[in-house]
């Protein structure tokens, strides 16, 4: 990857956290906590979204940013104030700034078409503003550069250069010769140094300037090519410039460049200008930070799986040496296992990220789904800060955009509707994210009317997903919102609808190890809550034997450990089995079987029993021949050299270097689950994919 | 993806091995390394020439009965057996092969493309044949051997 | 000796390009990401040039430019100014400030290299 292209990634980078600090002073200026020093940053986030794409030739995303940039500069000098609806344009130019940096990411550099109207908001915004200061609001774009066409061959000349640097021109670092020199590269000069400013050796201040120079140029160059040469020191000399034909013309030098006014000449202790006060509040100080690739990340993160594996290996050849446990050798090892995990977890934080992000998009979406759904929504967050596995948040995002979606055109109620259930008319959505025992909890809660399950029931009945005296408890019936199909056109509004349902949102939740709820109260609104694992790269696993092989189950679902008793195993038909515990039968689900391990059902009394929750809250059964210990279990993904295998999620590896597969029990458990037995609900075959890097 | 052959090489080096009474051969710069049979741990619902999965260095690879993907009977448990791990398309997978023989110089004009036979489903994953000072040697698609008959596993 | 530059920007793509444009042509390239970071580096590196953006978070580019002309040492040190706009009255405000010159970005390498040698002194 060639160094240009490195910094075109940084720029998308740095633009991402642009437009996160950028979308961040929006809401506060939008919630009236905004000071001085957020609207700058908010500008500043244009502004340097534009520097950078001006660097790339971005030229769309140029122009929209420089327009934008200037409605900010009205903001920020205070001459345009941050009225409700100034504000919303402003968020609204933000989101599309936002899409035109990821066209910009994506290579599209046209510019689409609802540019225009965007620009024009910008533009009413400015319409009340009062002038800018000492400039006049300049027309958009960067300044055109004068493009100085050679044409033909241009006849030399000799221009007579008088030059009288001021003190200010030693002061702002230039040097006399520099400018010589760089008249030197236009063509043949002559330099003539002129000393009548110096005055006696008694009265000689070192600090004053008193040289000034005389150079004839013979050059081809045009006066204008002359003149940039002095372009930075205007105002710092005394300069006149001439041709020989003007001179012979008018012998005095005539004053084309007036000396710049007094003003401007006035020694370098002209007073500071616009430093702002330097203390800052020390928690606005940025942490010092690193930026690291990701795959160097990730080839860490392999790396101390490794070591944890190898720390188990070496742990299990002692317990196989059966020293004594106060053994020296014993309490490095253990040493050791603590030190790995230290570094491990030390590791996965690099990979942790807070979902703030996630939830600032959300913002966006629900203004749009304001727009398209023309109802009131006050969207709140908490636990913004909540990090997790940079992959998690990644991916999360399709799916709690369109959770968010959900619940404003489902959960959410018209205003009329509200009013009359004597309620704000303003709906309220909150996001959350929470840690909670090792996993990220992230729940979506609306104030609606909260799931109508009569409705559910008759619409998955009109579809065929359920039979039609089938009775349903209520969170099966909640469940049924997640079955494929269960969405289908003719509910298809141009919001949540577009063909997808939610049971996309849970496939993807789950590819990610995760699961998702619903908790509703009639009148009172519907939440959805999705569990993920913190990290994608290592799992808390309970180890089991089945057929010989070694397997492993996520903890997650896992409720309790059982070793039946004869009385408790019923014979259900000819060939299911039903396990009696905490009052209930529970379906009996033979691991070996189910993986097409080894042939026919085995004794279940001489079995152990995992009793497991599936996603759809009902309880199964799962028949091991042993249950080993409980560990934490580095997650390799199987589809990277394989493909996806029914089932399996993953794989990891043991302590003696085996391979172990990592079951994927809510598949294992569909097959046998009392409502699947009804041959209507079974779920689709599509699997869900083994998380992987 | 890699073909077994690249016309544009003039000296083309293969590693020959034998399984299931048959000699096999793949290009050189498909094979990673060659190992000692380890136990690998069995994948469900994998066809008949998935052996399962074994872990290379931290990577879980699958493990390829190279004998079973051609339609010949299961290679025998054997310590003297051995892994030829090799990389295609940016996956890494072993095959089970009896034993690796030598590394064949070949120039690309003594490659026969294999003729039109009957039925053999193993058939389309063999891209030439080299003449040998034992006899014949096919040259494995390694793409083909993973892909079931063209189907890749998702 | 090969001449320092010092480039003071608070976007990193900014600092990034400056870098590497002034690595490829041979400079010692020292960066910092605002005006106090950058005065610090300024301090300790002694740079032959100074280059920096004037919109920055803590310090701004006008802040660093009278620190630096206010100060002790390498005072009349040439400094350069980034700027999106080429308008003259940002101009005569940064030379106002006692910088140097001015590049006004989007930049092409070969007029910022030559310059950075103009104002360092090194001829083109």
């Amino acid at each position: 990857m060639g160094s240009q292209n490195s910094i075109r990634d940084m720029f998308f980078e740095e633009s991402e956290e642009l437009l996160e600090q950028l979308i961040d002073g929006l809401g506060l200026i939008a919630a009236g906590q905004a000071d001085d020093e957020t609207v700058n940053a908010v500008f500043r986030s244009v502004h340097s979204i534009k520097g950078g794409a001006g660097a790339f030739g971005f030229s769309a995303l140029v122009d929209f940013s420089h327009r934008f940039e200037t409605v900010l500069d009205a903001v920020r000098s205070h001459r345009l104030e941050a009225s409700a609806g100034i504000v919303l344009t402003l968020q609204r130019s933000a989101d599309f700034l936002t899409d035109l940096v990821e066209r910009a990411r994506r290579g599209d550099t046209e510019t689409p078409e609802q540019a225009d109207s965007f620009l024009a908001a910008l533009d009413q915004c400015l319409a009340g503003a009062s002038a800018p200061d000492g400039l006049v609001a300049s027309a958009f774009g960067f300044a055109a550069q004068p493009i100085l066409l050679d044409l033909g061959e241009p006849a030399t000349e000799v221009f007579e250069i008088r030059f009288k640097p001021f003190g200010r021109l030693y002061s702002n670092g230039h040097n006399p010769a520099m400018i010589v020199a760089s008249l030197a590269d236009l063509g043949e000069t002559t330099t003539h140094l002129q000393t009548e400013g110096m005055g006696e050796l008694a009265d000689f201040d070192p600090a004053a300037p008193c040289l000034g120079w005389l150079i004839e140029l013979e050059t081809s160059a045009p006066e204008t090519k002359v003149r940039e040469v002095f372009d930075f020191v205007d105002g710092l000399c005394d300069l006149h410039i001439s041709t020989r034909l003007d001179e012979a013309a008018a012998p005095e030098p005539h004053p084309q460049v007036a000396p710049a006014s007094s003003g401007a000449t006035q020694a370098s202790s002209s007073p500071p200008q616009s430093v702002r006060p330097t203390a800052e509040p020390a928690d606005n100080t940025p942490k010092s930070t690193l930026r690291v690739e990701l795959d160097r990340v990730d080839r860490l993160i392999n790396a101390v799986g490794e070591l944890i594996i190898n720390q188990s290996m070496i742990a299990q050849r002692l317990q196989e040496l059966r020293l004594a446990t106060d053994a020296d050798v014993v309490t490095h090892v253990e040493d050791y296992r603590l030190l790995a995990r230290d570094i491990q977890e030390a590791v996965m934080a690099i990979r942790a990220q807070p979902v703030k992000p996630l939830f600032q998009r959300m913002s966006r979406i629900v203004r749009e789904a304001e727009e398209a759904t023309g109802k009131k929504v006050k969207l709140q967050t908490s636990g913004e800060g909540t990090e997790v596995d940079k992959t998690v948040v990644e991916r999360l995002s399709d799916p709690l955009t369109h959770m968010v979606r959900n619940s404003v055109d489902h959960g959410l109620e018209k205003p009329e509707a509200r009013l009359a259930a004597g309620k704000d008319p303003i709906g309220t959505i909150t996001l959350s994210a929470v840690h909670r025992s090792g996993m990220v909890v992230i729940t979506i809660r609306d104030d609606g009317a909260g799931l109508n399950r009569p409705k559910i029931l008759e619409i998955a009945r009109s579809k065929g997903l359920v039979a039609p005296d089938l009775e349903l408890a209520d969170s099966e019936i909640d469940a049924l919102l997640f079955m494929p199909g269960f969405s289908t056109a003719d509910r298809v509004s141009n919001l949540s609808g577009r063909g997808v349902g939610l049971d996309v949102v849970k496939n993807a939740v789950s590819t990610l190890g995760g699961r998702i709820t619903i908790a509703t109260t009639p009148g009172q609104g519907t939440e959805f809550i999705i569990s993920l694992p913190l990290t994608l790269a290592v799992l808390d696993g309970m180890v089991v034997s089945v057929a010989g092989q070694t397997l492993v189950i996520p903890i997650t679902s896992i409720l309790e450990t059982i070793v039946p008793e004869e009385s408790d195993v019923h014979q259900f038909g000819a060939s299911d089995q039903l396990l009696f515990v905490r009052g209930r039968y529970v379906p009996l689900v033979d691991v070996a079987e189910g993986l097409g391990l080894s042939g026919g059902l085995r004794d279940p009394r001489k079995c152990q029993v995992v009793l497991m929750e599936t996603e759809e809250h009902a309880l199964v059964a799962l028949m091991v021949d042993r249950i080993h210990d409980q560990r934490q279990v580095v997650i390799k993904g199987l589809e990277s050299n394989y493909g996806t295998v029914p089932g399996v999620s993953a794989a990891t590896v043991l302590g003696d270097g085996q391979v172990a597969l990592i079951l994927d029990p809510d598949v294992l458990a569909r097959n046998v689950s009392p409502a699947a037995n009804s041959g209507l609900l079974r779920i689709s075959e599509g699997m869900p994919h083994a998380v992987s890097h | 993806m890699q073909s077994a052959i690249d016309a544009t090489r003039l000296d083309l080096e293969f590693v020959a091995f034998c399984t299931g009474g048959q000699n096999f051969s793949l290009d050189i710069s498909q094979v990673r390394e060659i190992r000692r049979w380890s136990p690998v741990s069995s994948l469900p619902h994998s066809p008949e020439e998935v052996l399962g999965v074994m872990n290379l260095r931290g990577s879980v690879i699958p493990i390829y009965d190279l004998a079973a993907r051609f339609g010949l009977p299961r290679t025998p448990h054997n310590e003297r057996n051995v892994v030829v791990v090799a990389a295609h398309g940016g996956k890494t997978l072993g095959l089970l092969v009896e034993s690796v023989s030598e590394i064949l110089s070949v120039k690309n004009e003594d490659i026969q493309t294999p003729p039109d036979t009957r039925g053999d489903s193993g058939r389309q994953a063999i891209t030439g044949i080299i003449t040998t000072d034992e006899g014949m040697s096919r040259v494995i698609d390694l793409g083909a051997v993973i892909g079931f008959g063209g189907k890749a596993p998702q | 000796m090969s001449v320092k530059v010092l480039a003071i920007d608070d976007s990193r793509t900014m600092l990034g390009l400056v870098r590497k444009v002034m690595t490829d042509a041979g400079f010692d390239c020292v960066s910092a990401e605002d005006g106090e970071k950058g005065l610090e580096v300024f301090s300790r590196e002694a740079p032959d040039v100074v280059i920096t953006d004037i919109n920055m978070p803590r310090m701004d580019g006008y802040g660093v430019i009278n620190a630096i002309r206010g100060g002790k040492a390498n005072r009349t040190v040439p400094i350069l100014v980034l700027t999106t706009e080429s308008a003259d009255h940002l101009k005569a405000r940064a030379r106002e400030a006692g910088a140097t010159g001015w590049i006004v970005k989007p930049f092409d390498d070969a007029t910022i290299v030559a310059l950075v040698r103009r104002v360092a002194g090194l001829g083109s």
